[in-house]
């Protein structure tokens, strides 16, 4: 009974949480705005208004910027590599009947439940360790020197601790959507001569496609605002500062407001500039 | 070539054995239907035909060869699935393609077959669309278009007219008995409907419970029915039986006559009866007669335009000739 009177009742109940979320978003929002156009230093007790660009030119002609920028790619990147392949591999293994399959399954999904700040710590504490971590062990049971993972390879490390928490949400995508797979496909593909190999590019790939663009689309906005796992392991050394460390090192450290908000703001533009892209090639696959 | 020949095949899943020790000899060229109801393990035949399942026990040859530990692509068998299972991804060129792909058939002979199924079953116009395009008969075209490209020994149908709507599945049952017509080769074909059964089989082989009942011709089959089940399940309407002092008087348990074997007059006959329902078809008339005594209901045909309406009272004689015996087990009496 979708007439044009509860129709315009609906909106009306609606638009109180709708209210509420506009403005919940935009006095952030306006006041990052605001303060990206200012000289605000607090400890110096600056607050001036109107600066024009200069935060955002300072922000973007320093070293640092372009530094964060590439380092963010690397991270971005990287994680989405391990996380969509592995992920694939291991759907690919949870599709097969064993036994105890819904237990694995459930310890699988398991690592996405751990706090990013608690999982950096245990990573950091206990098996990157140089002294008493266990990959510290494991590299003198064969009789190696220890490596000392997060200061000699920093970014590989923090890598390496995302993608184990968010594998298994691509796992669980992707184990979804090869579960959705029409098996009589398979067999036709069987009969007509497809190996496993086969099967697996010409049916199984082509099936995983929006799946693996849907994946792609949400970790990579969660992946740009990675900071607890940096703030915990680096603080930002060693080559670790992408962007949004590098927005939180201007604010904290730098006691620059203005210069941080202009960050801030670059962040989103380019953060907004990914996710549209993204949008229409997820649009694309949905539209076949 | 097709000769298909099934040497004492079991199959079990765990602890229930679905198809029972099994022969079956399947001609080269022949048009073999397996009928039965739901659940009576036809389809899983198909798939051990197919190597799609691995029989328990017993051996399957392909023209003369052991062909029961093969895996299914060197069987040389094609097979048409009940959802088309058509790659969604691919267009309908592509998708005729793929098993010559997987086959490593040169270029320029894929577009020659191509070409020649896509004639022969009306796609020419539909070769760069997506499956999803498509309607249901045209989908069904392409899985069969993909079966004929790879020229295979024998043609496997699981159910592939069930998912069509009454008027497109006719037409789809003349154009694959036109196919197997034209190309001569072995076709195996899974049904639940015995119309279908009836209407394209060379050969009929009625399935229950994994068990073959009966095998043969489907004028065999509906003059000389083997037992209850199968005088039960070809036929339509169903055969009417009887049982008690009429089929004793006839020395038999249970006496089976078809409804087309009744002649219905208004005066007089040896059954009496009042009509029920009457289904008018225009070319017959169905009548459900009851309050004969002899069972709840007895289904007659009688010609398109009898005055005879709901209520009446008729008087049925069945064809002296055309009367079935069936012994206390259901076997026939020859």
């Amino acid at each position: 009974m979708a007439t044009q009177h509860s129709r315009s009742a609906a909106r009306f109940m609606m638009a109180p949480s709708v209210v509420l979320l506009l403005i919940w978003m935009l006095v952030p929002l306006g006041l990052t705005l605001w303060f990206s156009f200012m000289d605000y230093r607090p400890q110096r007790g600056t607050f001036d208004c109107c600066v024009g660009f200069e935060n955002y030119a300072r922000f973007v002609t320093s070293s640092s910027f372009q530094d964060a920028v590439i380092t963010t790619l690397i991270m971005v990147g990287g994680i989405l590599a391990i996380t969509v392949i592995g992920g694939i591999f291991l759907a690919l293994l949870l599709d097969q009947p064993f036994w105890g399959q819904g237990v694995a399954r459930i310890l699988v999904i398991a690592p996405f439940f751990v706090m990013p700040t608690v999982s950096a710590l245990v990573w950091k504490n206990l098996i990157m360790n140089p002294d008493n971590g266990l990959l510290a062990y494991l590299w003198r049971f064969f009789g190696a020197d220890p490596v000392v993972w997060l200061t000699d390879y920093a970014l590989f490390s923090i890598v390496v601790i995302v993608s184990w928490m968010w594998l298994p949400f691509a796992t669980l995508i992707l184990l979804t959507s090869i579960q959705s797979l029409d098996s009589e496909r398979l067999e036709a593909a069987e009969m007509d001569g497809a190996g496993a190999v086969a099967r697996f590019w010409y049916m199984i790939l082509p099936h995983l496609a929006r799946a693996i663009t849907i994946v792609i689309l949400i970790e990579t906005i969660f992946l740009l605002a990675i900071f607890a796992e940096i703030f915990v392991t680096t603080g930002g050394a060693f080559g670790t500062q992408n962007l949004t460390y590098l927005i939180y090192q201007r604010v904290i450290e730098s006691q620059n407001i203005g210069l941080g908000s202009a960050g801030g703001i670059i962040a989103v533009i380019l953060a907004n500039i990914v996710a549209i892209f993204l949008m229409r090639i997820v649009g694309k696959n949905l539209d076949a | 070539m097709g000769r298909i020949t099934l040497n004492k095949v079991t199959k079990r899943f765990g602890d229930v054995e679905v198809i029972p020790p099994l022969d079956l000899e399947i001609e080269d060229g022949e048009f073999v239907v397996f009928v039965g109801p739901s659940g009576c393990g036809k389809s899983t035949l198909l798939r051990l035909i197919a190597g799609l399942e691995d029989v328990s026990s017993g051996r399957i040859d392909i023209d003369g060869s052991d062909a029961t530990s093969v895996p299914p692509a060197k069987r040389g068998l094609a097979m048409v699935f009940q959802s088309y299972a058509l790659y969604p991804h691919m267009s309908v060129r592509k998708n005729i393609a793929f098993p010559m792909k997987m086959a490593g058939v040169p270029q320029d002979e894929q577009a020659r077959r191509i070409e020649g199924a896509a004639k022969a079953l009306n796609l020419t116009d539909y070769l760069d669309r997506r499956p999803g395009q498509l309607s249901g008969g045209q989908r069904q075209r392409v899985a069969i278009g993909r079966a004929i490209v790879r020229e295979p020994a024998a043609f496997l149908f699981d159910e592939p007219l069930s998912n069509l709507d009454a008027a497109l599945r006719v037409g789809m049952r003349l154009e694959i008995s036109e196919l197997h017509k034209r190309l001569a080769t072995t076709m195996v074909y899974v049904t639940h409907d015995q119309v279908e059964a009836m209407t394209m089989a060379d050969k009929i082989v009625v399935l229950r419970a994994g068990n073959i009942e009966q095998v043969g011709s489907p004028l065999e089959l509906y003059r000389t029915p083997r037992n209850l089940f199968v005088a039960g399940f070809i036929g339509s309407p169903r055969m009417n039986l009887i049982e008690g002092p009429e089929a004793a008087r006839h020395e038999a348990h249970t006496i089976g006559v078809r409804p087309e074997h009744i002649a219905v007059s208004g005066t007089e006959g040896t059954w009496k009866g009042r009509i029920g329902v009457s289904e008018h078809l225009g070319s017959d008339t169905f009548f459900h007669v009851h309050d004969t005594g002899l069972a709840e209901t007895l289904t007659v045909r009688a010609g398109g335009e009898v005055d005879l309406h709901h209520g009446d009272t008729v008087y049925l004689t069945p064809e002296a000739d055309k009367i079935h015996r069936f012994d206390r087990k259901g076997l026939r009496i020859a």
